[in-house]
């Protein structure tokens, strides 16, 4: 049977151990010791292993969470801090619950967790996973009280939790349409090695932000060693303010599995993997009917278009609530079951990847180019953007704007002609590539979007003039604290010394001396930790003091030396226990 | 005789490796001692303490897990990455509970000689003061995670020489930490025994045997003698044990 | 050497005065020393209030309410501030009870722990308040130079004091370091 379809790849079973701790976590609200050791005897896996995944992976609790688990994003464009209202705050006060603590009666429980990729809906939540977006003072009141009237979540209003596109501005790649499969008949007429040619030939880069020549990497794998090839579609997009892929696997994914088959033609692969990220489960359904499609149509599975021998089926997992594992490697160690650690390279994954095999890991964006080239020829893609970053580039525009959403410009466009299109004014600084990214000034605005200027994988935020930037500081540090995963050792202690130095600052107790420290310790962190998230944690920082040192200035004391520590708040236990309130009861 | 073919530079002495070797190798086999902690000689590199970084064709890398390759010039002895290596070993020293005077590991303990390579005075950075489990439930081996450092040498020795899988890290970020594997999560239900090498491998006191404190008195303890730098180039982790224990 | 004695301040905060003991370890070089040397307040001359001293010499960490006051008056009349031995330098062995609540420390000690008649936490105003932990003098105060040890060696202090005394900074390299 040519066009049968394989269920085991395409609809969401257990085979894979997050999926199946995902339908724990699901159904008791926690994994329980018990439950990790069933897992461990269904998976073959030793129970430390379970163990060490159920803890690294944010999505995974110990305890159980409320039956109305809310995680609030905390980025600075789609966060609870709705301008003077801490709409997080609000509705603990309204459910009486305390941040991380399941309520007594088991039905609630609140916290925080990273971007969730809704910065053009305003603050979000997930609800039980479900993203709920456009949250204000009022819906935040409506929630509590069909949480008090335990009304489940199917009679909540469907409105409530519709995401829509919001593509404002359509570029190369999405004013393109694509009839599912025309791009691969087109492919299969060539031989791989011509077709890696064109895409070389176009000059692609990788979408993700480290912009690595996508036909030199495949062509790496494709001359690679060994038993098996894979094809790994990167959707993990964890860099807070990005969404644009959320947009695409909404609106194009029947372009991104044909640019991963297209690429397992290339190199010779029989199995793809789509890693989704926890946040985007809610597409998992879309993604599966396409996916359906595509195996219904023969343009994934056996013999695909007929093309004896071209096999390729696609997977898709779901991550569980981990930045880290948007780094290739870190997303490989997930793909098998483990921890998201990124790996010591080289050797890279193009040579030793999945499974230790020869595996390509790409963007969204970028296989839906490759789709596109292939269809339209590299000349086609040339005819736009700069001389090292040919093609288009997809940004996810949020924050201070009038008009947020999906854009997309030939690569070279300046930052203030994106402001000009979204409706920003007065602005004071923008974040590109997000807190891993580049902080630019409003003297800077004339620099341009590309690999030769400022790269990014697309996240583009905006702060306006009343926005204070420190606090910007210290949400980009305690997200880096969050995200660090632990293996070495100034990326795991540095990151959350950091924060703690920020806080200082924002405390208003800091003296010159410790911008000094911030200043030597963020360098630290950037030259000695293991992967790119340690690289790049303090370069907000970094980039603040140097263009924006007059904000920290602002909030240094005068003293030349202040304490780590709140003296006096260090008191505030020993009064609490015996009732002093006198004089020498508090410190200054 | 100098041949480049099989020689690497670092800090100007030109050292000969072996095929295969790591520059954290080659340099232990001259005798050029580059700090580290999480490395030892016999098991997988990991490159998780940091200390080894060294500056390669000025590229930093850890010298545990970067091939030598002929003609690598390194720096290894560098002002700047001496007193990197003394911050992260500040940072390791704060991250932890790690109070010498109460701690049977002083004196055989390499953060703590660590600190005295590198002329470590004062811990620098404000301490966490975190709260960990410790696990005294086996008979003679004790688990006292406040001064654990995430080093990973007992994970890797008790599968790679003990045969066994005796350990794990486990969290995330600031909050990883060792676990056991066992369905307890207790040392006591693991196999681990006494004279495993994951048993006796820890750098710091955070697993001991136990009724041994205290064996050598002050003075006669390894780094009251030497310096860690002498040390380290007689360690090596003995063969994989033949499986079947006892 | 200086015409007038160099004056040295020293206190033990929360320590147990073995750092005090060490430096009386000196023994003989102590004669020498004392005439070059006068000392301030200090547990040697039971002056109670730290006057302006070239150099003061702090052992313990920083435990209570009145730890803070203590090692801000020196820090304010000693030119040179020394944090001497472990507990100064990291919090020592009294910071061994960071890893509690202080709740749970006073109420084991003061209300549930074995033989303890008419329990209650003290809570009288002459009783200096407990910080939640204890703290490194360095996280309170600005320090100028570490003594490592439990206690610092007595050649630990004279390696410290004599360029001190001959106005010289002090070369605090090259000696062998212990933490305990």
């Amino acid at each position: 049977m040519m066009n049968q379809y394989s269920n085991h790849c395409v609809d969401f079973n257990a085979s894979h151990v997050l999926h199946r701790l995902y339908e724990i976590q699901h159904t008791e609200r926690h994994i329980s010791a018990e439950s990790m050791t069933l897992v461990a005897d269904e998976f073959k896996m030793s129970v430390s292993q379970v163990a060490s995944v159920v803890s690294f992976y944010s999505f995974f609790y110990l305890e159980p969470v409320g039956r109305y688990h809310i995680q609030f994003s905390n980025c600075t464009s789609c966060g609870y801090q709705v301008g003077q209202l801490n709409l997080l705050e609000k509705i603990c006060r309204l459910l009486s619950v305390v941040t991380g603590k399941t309520r007594e009666d088991g039905w609630v429980s609140v916290g925080e967790t990273s971007c969730t990729g809704m910065c053009d809906h305003g603050a979000s939540m997930l609800i039980n996973g479900m993203p709920l977006a456009r949250l204000d003072d009022e819906r935040i009141t409506q929630i509590s009280c069909l949480i008090s009237e335990q009304k489940p979540l199917e009679q909540w209003p469907v409105e409530w939790f519709r995401v829509e596109s919001s593509i404002q501005k359509h570029g190369l790649l999405l004013s393109e349409t694509l009839q599912p499969g025309s791009s691969l008949k087109k492919v299969l007429v060539s031989a791989p090695q011509q077709i890696l040619n064109h895409i070389i030939d176009s000059g692609l880069r990788g979408r993700g932000g480290a912009g690595f020549g996508t036909g030199k990497k495949w062509q790496f794998c494709r001359d690679a060693t060994g038993e098996a090839r894979y094809v790994v579609c990167n959707a993990d997009e964890g860099e807070p303010g990005t969404f644009k892929d959320r947009v695409l696997l909404e609106n194009n994914a029947d372009a991104l599995f044909e640019g991963m088959a297209i690429c397992a033609y290339v190199i010779g692969a029989k199995k793809g993997y789509l890693y989704l990220r926890g946040e985007y489960r809610y597409l998992l359904g879309h993604l599966q009917n396409v996916l359906k499609r595509r195996y219904a149509k023969n343009l994934l599975g056996q013999s695909i278009l007929e093309q004896a021998g071209f096999d390729f089926d696609i997977e898709i997992v779901v991550g569980a609530g981990a930045y880290i594992c948007g780094e290739e490697s870190a997303l490989i160690e997930s793909l098998e079951g483990k921890p998201g650690i990124p790996q010591i390279r080289p050797p890279f994954p193009v040579t030793h990847g999945y499974l230790g095999q020869p595996t390509v890991v790409n963007n969204v964006e970028t296989f839906i180019a490759a789709t596109h080239i292939a269809k339209n020829g590299s000349g086609w893609f040339k005819s736009m953007g700069t001389k090292e970053s040919t093609g288009s580039k997809i940004l996810s525009v949020s924050g201070d704007c009038r008009i947020p959403g999906v854009y997309e410009y030939p690569y070279g466009v300046s930052i203030q002609q994106v402001l000009d299109d979204c409706g920003a004014d007065n602005v004071q600084a923008v974040q590109i590539g997000g807190p891993a990214g580049t902080m630019v000034a409003r003297k800077d605005f004339s620099r341009q979007i590309s690999f030769e200027d400022l790269s990014t994988g697309g996240s583009f935020l905006i702060f306006g003039e009343n926005c204070d930037l420190l606090s910007v500081n210290q949400n980009f540090a305690r997200f880096f604290a969050h995200e660090s995963c632990g293996f070495c050792t100034p990326c795991r202690v540095g990151t959350s010394l950091l924060t703690n130095s920020l806080q200082k600052i924002m405390d208003g107790r800091a003296t010159p001396l410790d911008i000094h420290e911030i200043k030597q310790l963020s360098a630290l962190v950037k030259r000695y930790s293991h992967c790119g998230l340690g690289h790049t944690a303090a370069n907000h920082i970094l980039d603040s003091l140097q263009q924006f040192s007059e904000r920290f200035e602002k909030r240094l004391t005068q003293k030349t030396f202040t304490p780590q520590i709140d003296l006096d708040a260090a008191l505030a236990a020993a009064r609490k226990m015996t009732g002093r309130d006198d004089a020498d009861a508090h410190l200054e | 005789m100098a041949n480049n073919e099989h020689t690497i530079t670092i800090d100007g002495t030109e050292i000969h490796f072996k095929a295969g070797q790591t520059i954290m190798d080659a340099a232990l086999s001259a005798k050029i001692y580059i700090p580290h902690l999480c490395h030892y000689p016999g098991l997988t590199p990991s490159g998780n303490c940091r200390l080894c970084v060294v500056e390669l064709n000025g590229k930093d890398v850890t010298a545990c897990t970067t091939q030598a390759q002929p003609g690598q010039q390194i720096r290894n002895q560098t002002p700047e990455l001496n007193a990197a290596r003394m911050a992260i070993t500040q940072m390791l020293f704060v991250e932890g509970n790690h109070i010498c005077p109460s701690c049977e590991k002083s004196g055989n303990c390499k953060l703590q000689a660590m600190g005295y390579y590198l002329g470590m005075r004062d811990e620098h950075y404000p301490q966490f003061n975190p709260r960990r489990e410790m696990d005294a439930s086996h008979p003679a081996v004790l688990l006292d995670r406040s001064r654990c450092i995430l080093c990973d040498l007992c994970v890797r020795a008790s599968r790679e020489i003990d045969g066994k899988n005796v350990f794990a890290i486990a969290g995330r970020g600031i909050h990883a930490h060792l676990i056991v594997n066992t369905v307890s999560g207790k040392l006591g239900d693991s196999d681990i025994a006494v004279d495993d090498v994951a048993a006796n491998i820890c750098p710091v006191g955070a697993i001991l045997i136990k009724e041994k404190g205290y064996v050598a008195p002050i003075g006669r303890r390894i780094y009251d003698q030497h310096m860690i730098s002498d040390v380290a180039f007689d360690e090596h982790v003995p063969e994989h044990k033949e499986h079947g224990n006892d | 050497m200086t015409d007038h004695k160099v004056k040295i301040a020293t206190t033990s905060l929360a320590g147990c005065f073995g750092c005090h003991m060490s430096f009386l370890d000196m023994d003989e070089k102590l004669a020498i020393l004392s005439e070059y040397i006068e000392f301030n307040r200090s547990p040697f001359t039971d002056v109670k209030h730290c006057e302006p001293s070239d150099i003061g010499l702090i052992e313990g960490g920083v435990c209570t309410a009145e730890n803070v006051h203590v090692l801000r008056e020196f820090r304010a009349n000693c030119k040179i501030l020394v944090a001497v031995g472990a507990c100064a330098i990291t919090g020592g062995v009294p910071a061994m009870r960071n890893y509690f609540d202080l709740r749970d420390c006073l109420e084991e000690a003061y209300l549930h722990g074995a033989g303890i008649t008419n329990p209650q936490i003290p809570d009288d105003t002459e009783l200096p308040l407990l910080l939640d932990k204890v703290y490194p003098v360095g996280d309170v105060v600005k320090i100028d130079y570490f003594l490592p040890g439990c206690p610092p060696p007595a050649d630990a202090f004279l390696q410290l004091l004599l360029p001190l005394l001959d106005g010289k900074a002090p070369q605090m390299t090259g000696e062998k370091l212990h933490y305990d």
